[in-house]
């Protein structure tokens, strides 16, 4: 290109990229959809090849081809479905629980008028710029063994942690709302016009009301990126459930494969089976709601843009 | 006794505060109360069951002497966030400004470009620990016998690469929105003032991207700076502390090890928190003098 970039006078280096330009645009497209795939596609074939060929080729193709790898982690080990049962019931209620207390959060922040609000709302977006690991250690004391073991006053003994260490609410408590869904709620409900909820006051209804029966219906777009988010963000997370889960069967998925890889390591292809039961059924709903999804991603974007 | 609008003030009031108490508790008790009682512990010898003793500055000061902070997890983290973060957010702004062409199958690329960043960190680790080991596909293909996880040159890079790959879609989509929202009219209008291609490129593309540059960039650096799953699942630090990171250092110190060190990893915590701050003030002030 230098050479050329010498050699040729302007406008013929732009009729050289005019002519290039295509070509490579969709070489760096579809080689990076083959990096992007390969490494799924790879694991998917070896899933479906036996143990003895965990490392042996062909690469792309499962020969030869087996279901045995689904069949042994689905009724060999009895954990696993327990931490599929695990990971799906944390997810679903956190997505649930969240999308609700962020929208009626956002919904308070955007319409409704009240002592403290803006002093509120900046401790709100503060916050989101905290690393996790700050609040790592305490939030580990406050949901497991206490801030301060053994308080007592007057003789009576004050709990000062909830103690659900191993134990799925462990997961859920601390993730009821979060100060990113609600800053999104937030910018939602303030970009919605007011009208239907003013004429629904002059009509007698009371705010309750009002968010409930009006307002809530009409967030649905906002409600279903929100929950997607949510969803996707718990049931892949990771080093939470690491710190406050301690025995196997209450494990969530992601920590159970992790540990499953420490006791089959030599016998891949089984733990290649295990991974598929995490990544498909978010790259199923990925799919499906690829709208959202993508919305989100470009709402992220929005904050600070 | 009150007024017809004093009412609807105060219920307006109450409202306002249900519909947040969640958030209250959240907000004071996991997050305020947590940065302060962290804040508190790193001033403190603390390992869980005997009460925290209070011991001044001496944790900043002996993290700031420890050879697994000093000599592994610092050089190890500064190194990884100034090699992932440039080649991230230069690679998805190429893919992104190639999906932003008049391409075919748009919807299909950007789909499968986004597959690796729906998936579980726990999962991609474990794909490429298998690719990568050292009788792996990826050692066949290339006809190598390295044994990239177990060395201690080869270690951090291969998780490095790793996450790369797995981020790549969502700053794709940043940097897409971005493009697509650039007004046509500008364009245009730098068209008839007889600006050439590259010209466009220079003065109206790239300024209307920095905005979603600054946003990438911060987002790399906090997410590089934190990295811990792939460390876990993928080397547990090892081999020889290579890719021992600040945040592994706080799990392991806090949570990973029987002698726990609750105390220093709260100092550790705070040191990486300015860390990040101080990065992502100098990249502000890098981006804004461009203009």
């Amino acid at each position: 290109m230098t050479t050329m970039a010498r050699t040729m006078p302007r406008r013929d280096i732009f009729a050289f990229w005019d002519r290039i330009k295509m070509p490579l645009f969709y070489g760096v497209l579809i080689l990076w959809t083959l990096i992007s795939v390969f490494p799924f596609w790879v694991s998917v074939v070896y899933s479906l090849k036996p143990v003895a060929n965990s490392y042996a080729p062909p690469y792309l193709w499962p020969i030869p081809f087996t279901l045995e790898n689904y069949r042994t982690v689905l009724t060999q080990f009895e954990l696993f479905p327990r931490w599929l049962l695990n990971s799906t019931v944390v997810a679903i209620a956190v997505m649930l629980i969240r999308t609700l207390f962020c929208a009626m959060g956002g919904y308070a922040f955007a319409r409704l008028r009240f002592p403290g609000k803006d002093l509120l709302f900046t401790l709100t977006l503060f916050t989101m710029m905290v690393p996790g690991q700050v609040t790592l250690i305490p939030q580990f004391l406050i949901i497991g063994p206490g801030v301060i073991r053994n308080l007592t006053i007057a003789g009576v003994e004050i709990p000062t942690g909830f103690g659900l260490l191993n134990n799925l609410g462990a997961l859920i408590l601390p993730s009821i709302v979060d100060a990113f869904g609600l800053f999104m709620m937030t910018q939602f409900y303030k970009s919605i016009p007011t009208e239907l909820e003013e004429a629904a006051l002059v009509d007698g209804l009371g705010r309750f009301g009002i968010f409930f029966r009006i307002v809530l219906p009409i967030s649905q777009t906002a409600l279903l990126t929100l929950a997607l988010f949510t969803f996707q963000g718990t049931w892949n997370s990771f080093m939470w459930p690491l710190i406050v889960l301690r025995s196997p069967e209450n494990f969530t998925l992601p920590i159970g494969l992790q540990w499953f890889k420490g006791e089959y390591y030599t016998l891949y292809s089984i733990v290649l089976a295990g991974s598929i039961f995490n990544s498909l059924p978010i790259i199923i709903i990925f799919f499906l709601f690829q709208r959202y999804f993508i919305r989100s991603v470009a709402v992220t974007g929005l904050k600070e843009a | 006794m009150f007024s017809q609008a004093k009412r609807r003030k105060l219920s307006e009031w109450f409202t306002a505060y249900v519909f947040l108490a969640p958030w209250f508790f959240i907000l004071f008790v996991f997050v305020l109360f947590s940065i302060g009682w962290a804040f508190y512990l790193s001033f403190t010898d603390y390992n869980l069951f005997s009460p925290p003793k209070w011991v001044g500055l001496s944790q900043y000061i002996r993290v700031l002497r420890d050879r697994d902070f000093l000599q592994r997890a610092l050089p190890n983290t500064l190194q990884y966030v100034a090699v992932v973060v440039p080649i991230q957010t230069f690679i998805s702004l190429i893919i992104a400004f190639a999906l932003d062409q008049n391409i075919r199958f748009r919807r299909f690329f950007r789909t499968a470009f986004y597959v690796p960043s729906v998936t579980s960190s726990v999962v991609i680790s474990l794909i490429f620990v298998w690719l990568f080991s050292k009788v792996g596909i990826i050692n066949q293909i290339f006809h190598l016998k390295i044994d990239w996880l177990n060395s201690p040159t080869y270690a951090l890079p291969t998780i490095m690469m790793v996450n790369i790959w797995s981020t790549i879609g969502t700053m794709m989509l940043i940097f897409l929105a971005a493009l697509q929202d650039i007004p046509l009219t500008l364009y245009e209008a730098a068209q008839i003032d007889g600006a050439n291609r590259f010209q466009i490129l220079r003065y109206v593309t790239i300024p209307a991207l920095r905005p979603a540059i600054f946003f990438v960039v911060t987002m790399g650096v906090i997410g590089c700076f934190q990295v811990f799953d792939q460390i876990y699942v993928m080397t547990a630090g090892g081999p020889l502390g290579s890719t021992t990171t600040i945040a592994y250092l706080i799990y392991k110190w806090a949570f990973g090890s029987t002698n726990i060190q609750m105390g220093r990893a709260s100092a550790v915590a705070f040191i990486l928190s300015l860390m990040i701050l101080v990065v992502v003030l100098i990249q502000r002030r890098i981006i804004e003098r461009e203009e």
